[in-house]
């Protein structure tokens, strides 16, 4: 994880704390953790799947890092031509230059995309924001976009009400791609997609991945879309970052029991394998208020008493896959199987 | 074989007269729901699942018109709901006594003024005549059945200050609370993580079990499905196109959509990054539909002049396995 | 209408060459939607209608009213409104026509009695030469659009000065109905200025903002309106009154305005498309004017639509009680003044008029608003 001298992105000690503010004075009495100290790195062309259940943090993380969101603490370090940028460094002006650089595809695609303009003026926007192309040279640049994200060109002059969930999706990624990104987050882009279009876009993603060798941060509640489509995978849980490590060694042989408890509470439309039997009690902490030590002590099986006091460390335990946990190295946890 | 079904769906439409034309939500759904099973719908958005659920208990919207037979075998004598006044008192009476249902949304399902141990004891004494510290003893019975801690503090919770998964759980035990012999349940995990969905799922088999009552269990996700269920209706722009045992339909899925719908979900451990087989284009809006197979437009089987031609009829492939497409006549 | 044909093309023809109807909603911008959805509402239609039309009449009333406002016929004093007949006496079908009157006084009460004469005939003529006027000081002319020859019309009566009462309805118009409209555009200018650095910024400033606001909301405001109004010096001109007593009422009307574009505005702010623009590397101005304004303009057509009526209440109001617009001026508050007691309008009832055009003004708008509600969705079935 610290080889990462290639990566494409490096977030370092990235944090987001909420200010809790009480009474008339707004006085400040506490902080949310939304996002606590999470590092990773992704090399270019790869996809980092980012896991964990709503209000853990995942789509705070996304935002800082795109600075939708200014984060209270950390660096997100973007390698692009040779050049290094800090993004939480940068100002307003020196942001707007390197922006091309980082899209974002977000979950609804009906809140995502203006109401007032057309599919032209929306896929065309970044282009004719940052002074890429304009009038005909715009148009034809839209119509090439069109045909990549497989909209039929003639919808050009319609508006956003005329889509379907999945071809209002397809817009949004012809936008993000318009002006060559490196990176793209991915915001739960498919959840609230039906399932035959989730596979469409799906695939979408991952052709044009492939021709423009794009590297995606890919946040999503569903483990099987996150396990089918990403290089490396990341779990959060309140705010940290507990486990990270390449997909399959993640999925087949997880080394957090909060990632063997998720895994083992997908319904997998698979009559051989039915649920087990044990799956976690309790319920996600409040970011606010979280247990002392390890946060997932209350809910773990296996929680001993240093887990009460002490919060474990993200510790390497080899090729390449971190795990936040006193017992990594001991417990024989079970992953989804072949 | 009569004496063994609990609900009896005949033939079922329900419309929707709009501005823009007709909309066929359910477009003759015929289905039976056995007595201490669970009858599971899938589908994707439009496809009439919740309308069907709503059609039973006559809980459609405004524009909304139900045509044919829903036989209910719940009471001495079986009782034909569609018939039923909407608002009425016979249907009031099915309506959480012998029937009852439980949501997506449970927040939409409280009042958020009252406590959920005030609402579930009203439920209970609107059915039944129990003097006010006996209902509230039930309810607290109820609450930790489905597995709240510390009912009786819980019970004066309002509903703001519960957790999702367990607003989902106080929504249960009010829907069971007066013992019915079916419980409609409209995707009651969808809105909750996966970790709460297994304590949920996991819940829901235990009770159906212990009460030994049918649910009809309505969900997207194949996944809920093929733990939930014993027989499976997947549905499609309102009407059922396939209707079988579980094991009939993830073991031999037989509609070319039921196939293309397996197919296009990645499935776990399964590494292989390869593409996912997708199914082209959107699913329709069945304003006006013409008399045709539904999926026709979708399909990779598509005969021309053949399934464009006439709704296909639902054909028996094996025992208590229906499949509404002509590639099985 | 249009709707129902367009979604009956929509599940038959599918992919035509031409454009079709199905084609031609799916290129609608929202503002054609939302003027589809309008059109849909009857009452708001023709309420528009109406408005537009009796706006026009205020713009244009020296040529609409057929005399000057403030002459006085000696001859006429609270004379009633004349009746427009098309019949005579002996039954002859004729166009449009007044008898004469004369009047005595009845010993009795006190009062002048006006009789009509049927034996005078004065059939109404359109576009008379009467008594000189001068267009909004831009040119000068006599050309009325009615008025009867050797004779005198008053179709709404008269006052207790002899002046025309249709005249000074019409003339009151002008002052009534473009109050509203100043006081609304200061309120609006004044609101979006102070919501807008209100919502955008945060902090400090929308803290010290929002508490203004709250405090000018809680204050009562018709007692602050009669201090403020009278506070106007007697001697400044009826223009310099018009525009203190349009700014005294906008005053109050901002903080409400200013509200509604801050919460409007932070809910845009955290919209995806918005929050697309921005990373799209939009500058600030840019997704001001071209995502949040055009976001919430629809909704501040709707608030403004809803607030003008209260304007214009409030202007009668104040005029009503001589704190408002002063004589020489006129306007419908002022013409109001003259059906002050209870015994005036008994004897004198068309002297209600302005006050029964009032209430159609305030209901016009209020069917607008409400059909421009609807509308300001356009996506919501």
């Amino acid at each position: 994880m610290q080889n990462g001298s290639k990566a494409l992105i490096e977030v370092r000690g990235l944090k987001k704390y909420f200010p809790i503010q009480e009474g008339l004075l707004r006085r400040v009495v506490g902080h949310v953790r939304a996002v606590d100290d999470v590092s990773f790195d992704i090399p270019a062309g790869k996809t980092l799947g980012l896991v964990g259940e709503s209000g853990c943090g995942k789509t705070t993380l996304g935002r800082c890092i795109v600075r939708a969101m200014e984060p209270t603490a950390g660096e997100v370090i973007l390698r692009v031509n040779d050049q290094e940028f800090d993004l939480t460094k940068l100002s307003a002006k020196e942001l707007r230059a390197v922006r091309p650089h980082i899209q974002m595809v977000f979950q609804d695609p009906y809140l995502s995309l203006s109401p007032r303009k057309t599919v032209l003026n929306i896929v065309g926007e970044p282009l004719y924001i940052n002074k890429v192309a304009e009038g005909r040279a715009l148009e034809q640049r839209v119509r090439d976009l069109m045909d990549l994200v497989g909209l039929d060109v003639k919808y050009l002059n319609r508006y956003p009400h005329a889509f379907s969930g999945g071809q209002r999706q397809r817009i949004g990624i012809a936008r993000a791609i318009s002006l060559n990104p490196e990176l793209i987050i991915c915001d739960e882009p498919v959840s609230a997609l039906d399932v035959s279009v989730q596979a469409q876009i799906l695939n979408l993603l991952q052709d044009l991945q492939r021709e423009f060798n794009l590297t995606y941060l890919f946040i999503a509640h569903d483990l099987s879309v996150v396990e089918h489509i990403s290089d490396r995978v990341a779990v959060m849980y309140v705010g940290k970052l507990i486990e990270i490590g390449d997909t399959e060694e993640l999925f087949q042989k997880p080394r957090h029991p909060y990632t063997e408890a998720l895994l083992s509470a997908i319904p997998r439309p698979d009559l051989s394998r039915p649920m087990k039997e044990v799956t976690l009690e309790g319920e996600v902490p409040s970011p606010a208020n979280p247990p002392s030590g390890c946060y997932f002590h209350p809910r773990c099986p296996y929680a001993k008493d240093i887990c009460k006091h002490e919060a474990p460390p993200l510790v390497d335990m080899g090729n390449n896959h971190f795990s936040a946990c006193h017992f990594a190295k001991e417990l024989d946890l079970q992953g989804v199987g072949e | 074989m009569m004496n063994d079904v609990l609900l009896e769906i005949k033939n079922l439409r329900t419309y929707f007269k709009l501005h823009e034309g007709i909309l066929k939500a359910i477009d003759g759904v015929s289905l039976a729901i056995g007595r201490n099973r669970v009858l599971g719908i899938v589908g994707e958005s439009g496809c009439g699942k919740s309308v069907t659920a709503r059609s039973i208990l006559k809980l459609v919207p405004a524009p909304g018109k139900i045509e044919g037979e829903i036989w209910f075998h719940g009471g001495e004598k079986p009782v034909n709901l569609a018939a039923l006044p909407p608002t009425g008192n016979a249907i009031r009476d099915i309506r959480g006594r012998e029937i009852a249902m439980i949501f997506q949304e449970p927040m939409a399902a409280f009042s958020p003024v009252h406590t959920i141990g005030d609402q579930i004891s009203e439920a209970i004494q609107t059915h039944q005549s129990l003097p006010k510290p006996e209902a509230r003893g039930r309810t607290i019975e109820m609450l930790k059945q489905v597995g709240i801690p510390i009912p009786e503090r819980r019970v004066d919770n309002y509903p703001h200050q519960m957790s999702g998964g367990m607003l989902q759980r106080a929504m249960i035990a009010m829907a069971l609370s007066l013992r019915p012999k079916l419980l409609i349940a409209d995707e009651p995990t969808t809105a909750l993580d996966v970790t709460i969905q297994a304590q949920i799922l996991r819940l829901m088999k235990r009770l159906q079990a212990e009460l030994g009552m049918s649910i009809i269990f309505i969900t997207h996700d194949l996944g809920v499905i093929a733990n939930m269920a014993d027989d499976v209706a997947v549905m499609y722009l309102g009407r059922v196109v396939e209707y079988g045992t579980v094991r009939q339909i993830f073991e031999n899925p037989q509609h070319p959509y039921t196939q293309a719908l397996m197919q296009s979900i990645p499935k776990l451990g399964s590494k292989g990054r390869g593409r996912l087989a997708s199914i082209e284009g959107t699913v329709p809006v069945p304003l006006d539909p013409p008399r045709r197979c539904g999926f026709a437009d979708r399909c990779v089987h598509f005969i021309p002049g053949r399934c464009d031609a006439d709704v296909p009829p639902l054909i028996d492939t094996e025992a208590g396995h229906q499949v509404r497409c002509i590639l099985y006549e | 209408m249009d709707a129902t044909k367009d979604s009956a093309q929509k599940s038959i023809t599918g992919r035509g060459t031409e454009i079709t109807a199905e084609e031609r909603y799916y290129m609608a911008s929202q503002s054609q939607l939302m003027w589809r959805k309008f059109r849909k509402h009857r009452l708001a239609l023709i309420s528009t209608v109406f408005l537009i039309a009796i706006y026009f009449l205020a713009f244009t009333y020296e040529f609409w009213a057929p005399y000057e406002m403030q002459t006085q016929h000696e001859d006429y004093l609270t004379a009633p409104p004349m009746v427009i007949r098309f019949v005579d006496s002996e039954g002859n079908l004729r166009a449009p026509f007044v008898y004469g009157t004369s009047n005595e006084l009845n010993m009795d009460t006190f009062t002048r009695e006006y009789v009509e004469d049927t034996s005078q005939i004065y059939p109404i003529q359109f576009f008379v030469r009467g008594q000189e006027y001068s267009f909004w000081g831009l040119f000068k002319s006599d050309l009325h659009f009615f008025g009867v020859e050797n004779s005198k019309i008053f179709l709404l009566g008269t006052d207790g000065l002899g002046r025309d009462l249709l005249s000074r309805v019409l003339a009151g118009s002008r002052i009534s109905l473009t109050i509203g409209l100043v006081g609304v555009f200061l309120a609006f200018t004044l609101g979006c200025v102070l919501g807008g650095i209100s919502g955008y910024f945060g902090g400090a400033t929308d803290t010290v903002i929002q508490r203004v606001v709250e405090f000018l909301i809680s204050l009562p405001t018709t007692p602050l309106w009669l201090a403020l109004s009278a506070a106007v010096p007697p001697r400044w001109s009826p223009i310099q009154v018009y525009f203190a007593i349009s700014i005294i009422l906008s005053i109050f009307g901002w903080a409400g305005l200013a509200r509604v574009v801050r919460g409007k505005l932070l809910e845009l702010r955290e919209y995806d498309y918005v929050i697309s623009a921005r990373l799209a590397g939009g500058t600030d101005g840019y997704i001001i004017f071209s995502h949040l304004l055009p976001g919430f303009m629809s909704y501040l057509i709707v608030h403004l639509t809803m607030a003008i009526p209260g304007m214009i209440l409030a202007e009668t109001a104040l005029s009503f009680l001589g704190l408002g617009i002063r004589a020489p001026a006129v306007s419908w508050g002022t013409l109001m003044q003259d059906a002050q007691n209870v015994r005036s309008i008994a004897i004198h009832p068309w002297l209600l008029a302005p006050g029964i055009i009032v209430i159609f003004v305030v209901l016009f708008f209020n069917f607008i608003g409400d059909g421009l509600r609807d509308a300001a969705d356009p996506y919501k079935l």
